[in-house]
């Protein structure tokens, strides 16, 4: 079970008490009603799935009740900051964003298993 | 008398204090202290189960929880009995009652042991392959066989009484295993100031001080030390200490799951006192002191009665005083099992040989055989072994050759080294790391706030394993802020400095299809199915794991793993590093799901939502309903009434008289503020800045994709007061879905949320009589309909108490719905009934509800539409403001897919015969004598029988619905078609005459 930092109450938290609310700085088109098909499926539907470092949403629904965002590592789970939401994101020390090369397949980590 | 094999002045048992327990029925006399295996070995019992698959008779192999074979079931009564507990864990009680497994009729004889005769047809993996033909038999014949030859206990059929506890903890340091390692670490993390949880899993701390007489620790006697350390541990307030409880999972940021066992050793517990407790422990660093588990040697018939780990036996014979045998042969690969030999020399047991497969044992163990005058084989293996029930003789035979020496013996300890218990950091995620000096796999890459110390971080030696726990204990407490203490510092001193160990199958082992030579016990792995496995093409450890099921189960491969790794390795000729570990999984050992559900159960597993009119509804004959967790009035069948006749009943009424129906399970939301109507122009298609204070008007929802996510009448209190109703399911994600725009996309905006659902009891007037029943007890509202029209809503107050009045109608009745505060709502409901009752009304149920607001054609969230339906597809496009620029859904509703031709709509359906009522769910088809697959045009979503209009009603949502009105379509139901006629949804008072008067 994750212990999450909320920024609002300052302190850390049980997993219990918050809900996962998807990928942050996700910015609703403010002309929503006049994008194109093609920013509307980047807006709405297509989602990076990184391996490693990731920006997401969490509230704290069953404490303070606000959402915050926070940057965790996809596979050790560990938190590296949560943060107010509105802020930028911030620049995470030593750790980049995945990038679509070094995303693991099958065929290359098993490759020689077969 | 507690057993023949009990040896005088062996031990730390009181001869005093007696249990006495049944095995099979037959009676044991133990001593208090004693495990279920101990006891049974001290009466000469080492025939104790039957194997998994080939029903080999098995004996105690271990002293620990790595016990694969002894599984026993254990009954306190008929309701309390677990199976497959391990014999050497469970703790004597007087009174107990256990039986052996797997075995039928008896275990001496077992019919199952012609498995063992069959072997040949059941090597690894033939379930996959054997049953393939024909397919349809897996199902009937024989998986159902399988299951029942194969398997170990048998569950309980009755309901557990005991109770479960559970409790949060939190600590600086968590130090899992209470052995040397442990003891030291806890003791430097506590002194310095930490707070201190230090748990073990044995009755005792101590670990391998139990059986390791010849240590040490600043000149006391290692056991005694360690009693001493726990109960000066437990004296300091920063510290608690607990024994008989696992630490069995390692989970993320430093939370540990532990298992405290309360009550399963004593004779007669308190009825308060919990059976178990679980402890879900968050620690800010954690310490593993969680030791090594001792392998046996992998040879021919490795797995008779008799046949047990060498620290085991010394475990026996130093703390439970217990003699495995009388004339004990030791097989080995490491210096540890020769101290085995000496103990029992020491104690009288003859040691018919110690066969070592190295050439050149440890200098010192070797001479302190000679000294004993204990026979040493050197470079010797033990090729095969004899004896049904228990084993009679092992057969001794040089390496590389020559002939054989058959040993009488009665017993058999082996041992072929150690392995580092690395379970724990292993689930946390650590990545352990193969040393190839020592052959071990040990804790490489740490993943979160942990240590490793002593046996389990790969450390040998005493005075090593002392001062690296030591420093880390103090390093942890340190690291958590605290300052205080001074230094520990221990001096330890023991016999022997231990070398040797060997991964995998020995000279023994054989190297054809048809020797036994067990790799995993529980499981009936032996290394011929390993090799078998790596020849049918498995080359990753994951799929010769699955395949042959090594360290499968709960066994998670304590004892198998190294040698089923090296087994593997050598077939492949590939190192052991390169083939990889399999991944320990949690728990540790098994958990009970009392454990884990605590008093999640029964009436606690889930709480019921009650409204605050139950009470009556209850009294008044109500059946209920579960919508989500609220329990619901379905229906009030009158005496003799089916639910047919009552919702009949009730809906006539309705339409002739008037209803009351609890309302009160809908969603509330007060949204306030002077963005308010702002704020609700963007969640909801309709307009909000046009709707007068006093009015209302339905709303419809959408998420972000266009389709409708929730519905509900909204009016408006104030300028900057709007009182929202939802659904009652969508309560709680409504108002989640408001919160997150709210305070992410349009923070911008003054607004403020409260969820109001519980705070309002909702009492629901409906029918031609309902202005008549409200009007004298009305006071401050004139709800004359010229007043207070359809979709009106007022504040004043009801039966002396303050009401939000709202003007609406679920039923197509004139209606009102009257909300009071929660605490109010029965009394109010009392006094509307009063006037209610005489005038010919009745209360009316969620099913009548349901017929009642299908006659009109008002849909139902989530019954009517699914997650794919837009309002348009719903004849809702009345409701979708077409001047606002924004609101959650606007883009996705102009999707190319959304506003394509022939899209699902909702429409009516009339069956062609009126007594026919359609199935909910039912496909609907445009030509029934189509063959299959038939072209499914959509399919029913609501379907009742309809007092009001004499007929069956339906809707329903189908491709073209609106294009189709009029068309005849079909419901293929298994046992005859159904043809029915496309209508409009509305059924009764298309003109809306009876809702407006």
């Amino acid at each position: 079970m994750l212990l999450i930092y909320c920024p609002y109450c300052e302190e850390e938290r049980s997993e219990l008490e918050f809900r996962h609310g998807g990928d942050a700085h996700v910015a609703r088109p403010t002309n929503m009603a006049d994008i194109s098909d093609e920013e509307f499926q980047e807006f709405f539907f297509l989602r990076d799935n990184p391996k490693g470092l990731i920006f997401e949403r969490w509230r704290h629904i069953h404490g303070c009740g606000r959402f915050f965002n926070a940057a965790r590592d996809t596979v050790s789970d560990k938190f590296y900051r949560s943060y107010k939401a509105g802020e930028p994101k911030p620049d995470i020390p030593g750790v980049t964003t995945a990038t679509e090369k070094t995303v693991e397949t099958y065929e290359a980590t098993e490759g020689t298993a077969k | 008398m507690s057993g023949a094999n009990r040896i005088a002045g062996q031990g730390r048992l009181t001869p005093a204090k007696t249990a006495r327990f049944t095995f099979d029925g037959k009676t044991i006399d133990a001593l208090e202290g004693d495990t279920v295996a101990s006891a049974l070995l001290a009466n000469g019992v080492h025939l104790v189960g039957r194997s998994f698959k080939y029903h080999r008779p098995r004996g105690i192999l271990s002293a620990g929880p790595e016990e694969p074979n002894a599984l026993i079931d254990v009954s306190r009564d008929a309701a309390r009995r677990q199976p497959n507990v391990r014999a050497p864990v469970q703790e004597v009680f007087d009174g107990m009652k256990v039986e052996s497994q797997n075995r039928w009729p008896s275990l001496a004889f077992d019919i199952g042991g012609i498995n063992n005769l069959m072997s040949p047809f059941f090597a690894a993996g033939f379930y996959y392959k054997t049953f393939m033909w024909p397919k349809a038999a897996w199902e009937k014949v024989y998986e159902p066989f399988i299951r029942k030859a194969a398997g170990l206990g048998v569950s309980p059929t009755e309901e557990d009484p005991d109770h479960y506890a559970s409790r949060y903890a939190y600590c600086d340091v968590l130090v899992a295993g209470a052995g040397v390692a442990g003891l030291s670490a806890a003791l430097a993390a506590a002194e310095a100031g930490a707070r201190v949880i230090l748990v073990d899993e044995q009755p005792e701390v101590g670990g391998a001080l139990h059986y390791d007489l010849s240590v040490k620790i600043d000149g006391q006697n290692g056991y005694d030390w360690a009693q001493a350390t726990a109960a000066k541990l437990k004296a300091m307030e920063n510290v608690t200490v607990l024994t008989r409880t696992t630490a069995f999972g390692y989970y993320n940021h430093n939370f540990v799951g532990l298992v405290e066992r309360v009550t399963d050793h004593l004779t007669r517990p308190d009825k308060k006192l919990p059976r178990e407790r679980l402890w879900q422990v968050r620690a800010k660093r954690v310490v593993l002191a969680t030791g090594s588990i001792e392998r046996h040697m992998v040879f021919a018939n490795n797995d008779r009665p008799g046949i047990m780990l060498a620290s085991a036996a010394r475990t026996y014979l130093n703390h439970f005083g217990v003699a495995v045998g009388r004339k004990v042969g030791v097989y080995t690969a490491s210096d540890s099992a020769y101290e085995a030999a000496f103990d029992l020399k020491r104690a009288g047991v003859t040691i018919a040989a110690i066969v070592d497969n190295r050439e050149k044992p440890g200098d010192a163990v070797l001479t302190e055989a000679r000294k004993l005058g204990i026979e040493v084989l050197t470079g010797h293996s033990v090729i095969d072994t004899k004896g049904k029930l228990r084993v009679s003789s092992i057969s001794v035979a040089r390496n590389g050759g020559g002939s054989a020496r058959s040993i009488p013996v009665d017993a058999l300890l082996m041992s072929a080294g150690w392995t580092p218990s690395v379970h724990l950091f292993s689930q946390s995620r650590g990545k352990v790391a193969y040393d190839a000096a020592s052959g071990r796999f040990l804790p490489g890459t740490y993943a979160q706030d942990c240590l490793s110390v002593g046996s389990c971080n790969g450390t040998d030696g005493l005075q090593a394993t002392i001062e690296e726990s030591l420093a880390a204990g103090e390093l942890m407490a340190r690291a958590t802020g605290n300052e205080g203490g001074s230094k520990v510092e221990l001096r330890g001193e023991n016999a022997f400095e231990w070398t040797g160990g060997m991964a995998g199958a020995a000279e023994g082992a054989g190297v054809d299809t048809t020797v036994k030579a067990f790799v995993d016990f529980q499981n009936d792995v032996c290394a011929k199915d390993i090799r078998l496995a790596v020849r049918e093409g498995m080359h990753s450890i994951e799929h010769i794991k699955r395949f042959t099921t090594n360290g499968m189960a709960t066994d998670q491969g304590k004892l198998s793993n190294i040698h089923g790794l090296a087994i593997a390795s050598e077939v492949l000729n590939r190192e052991i590093p390169k083939i990889g570990l399999t991944t320990f999984r949690a728990p540790y050992t098994p958990v009970t799901f009392g454990a884990l559900i605590s008093h999640s159960r029964g009436e606690l597993f889930d709480p019921a939502r009650k409204t605050p009119m139950h009470a009556w509804e209850e009294a008044h004959g109500a059946v209920f309903e579960d919508v989500g967790n609220w329990k619901r009035a379905w229906y009030y069948p009158r005496s003799g009434e089916t639910m047919h006749d009552a919702v009949n009943r009730e809906c006539r009424t309705v339409r002739n008289a008037a209803g009351l129906f609890d309302a009160s399970t809908l969603g509330k939301i007060e949204v306030v503020g002077p963005d308010a109507a702002e704020f609700l122009n963007l969640m909801y298609t309709n307009a909000w800045d046009t709707l007068k204070p006093g009015r209302c008007r339905y709303g419809i929802m959408l998420r972000e994709d266009g389709f409708v996510y929730d519905d509900g009448v909204v009016g408006r209190l104030a300028e900057d007061r709007f009182h929202v109703t939802t659904t009652t399911g969508g309560a709680p994600r409504v108002m989640n879905h408001m919160e997150d725009y709210l305070q992410t996309e349009f923070p911008h905006l003054k607004v403020w949320l409260t969820s109001t659902t519980e705070q309002w009891a909702v009492i629901a007037v409906q029918g031609p009589k309902a202005r008549e029943i409200l009007a004298p007890l009305v006071e401050g509202i004139d709800i004359s309909n010229e007043a207070f029209p359809h979709m009106s809503v007022r504040e004043g107050k009801i039966c002396g108490v303050p009401t939000r009045l709202f003007r609406m109608s679920f039923t197509g009745e004139a209606g009102y719905e009257v909300n009071v505060p929660a605490d109010y709502g029965q009394a109010v409901w009392e006094a509307i009934w009063a006037r209610a009752e005489p005038l010919g009304a009745c209360a009316y149920g969620t099913e009548t509800m349901h017929v009642l607001r299908a006659e009109k054609g008002y849909i139902i969230v989530g019954q009517d539409t699914d997650g794919t339906v837009t309002p348009h597809d719903a004849s809702l496009s009345w409701a979708v403001s077409k001047k606002k620029t924004d609101f959650v859904g606007i883009r996705g509703l102009k999707r190319p897919d959304l506003v394509k031709e022939g899209r699902k709509q909702l429409v009516g359906l009339l069956t062609k015969d009126p007594n026919v009522v359609l199935e909910e769910g039912a496909q609907i088809v445009a030509d029934p004598n189509e063959p299959k697959p038939m072209k499914m045009l959509g399919h029913v979503t609501s379907s009742y029988w309809s007092e009001n209009c004499g007929r069956s009603i339906a809707m329903a949502l189908v491709a073209g619905g609106q294009a189709r009105l009029g068309q005849t379509l079909y419901v293929p139901m298994p046992d005859r078609t159904i043809a029915v006629e496309v209508s409009e949804m509305v059924f009764v008072d298309k003109e809306g005459g009876r809702l407006n008067g």
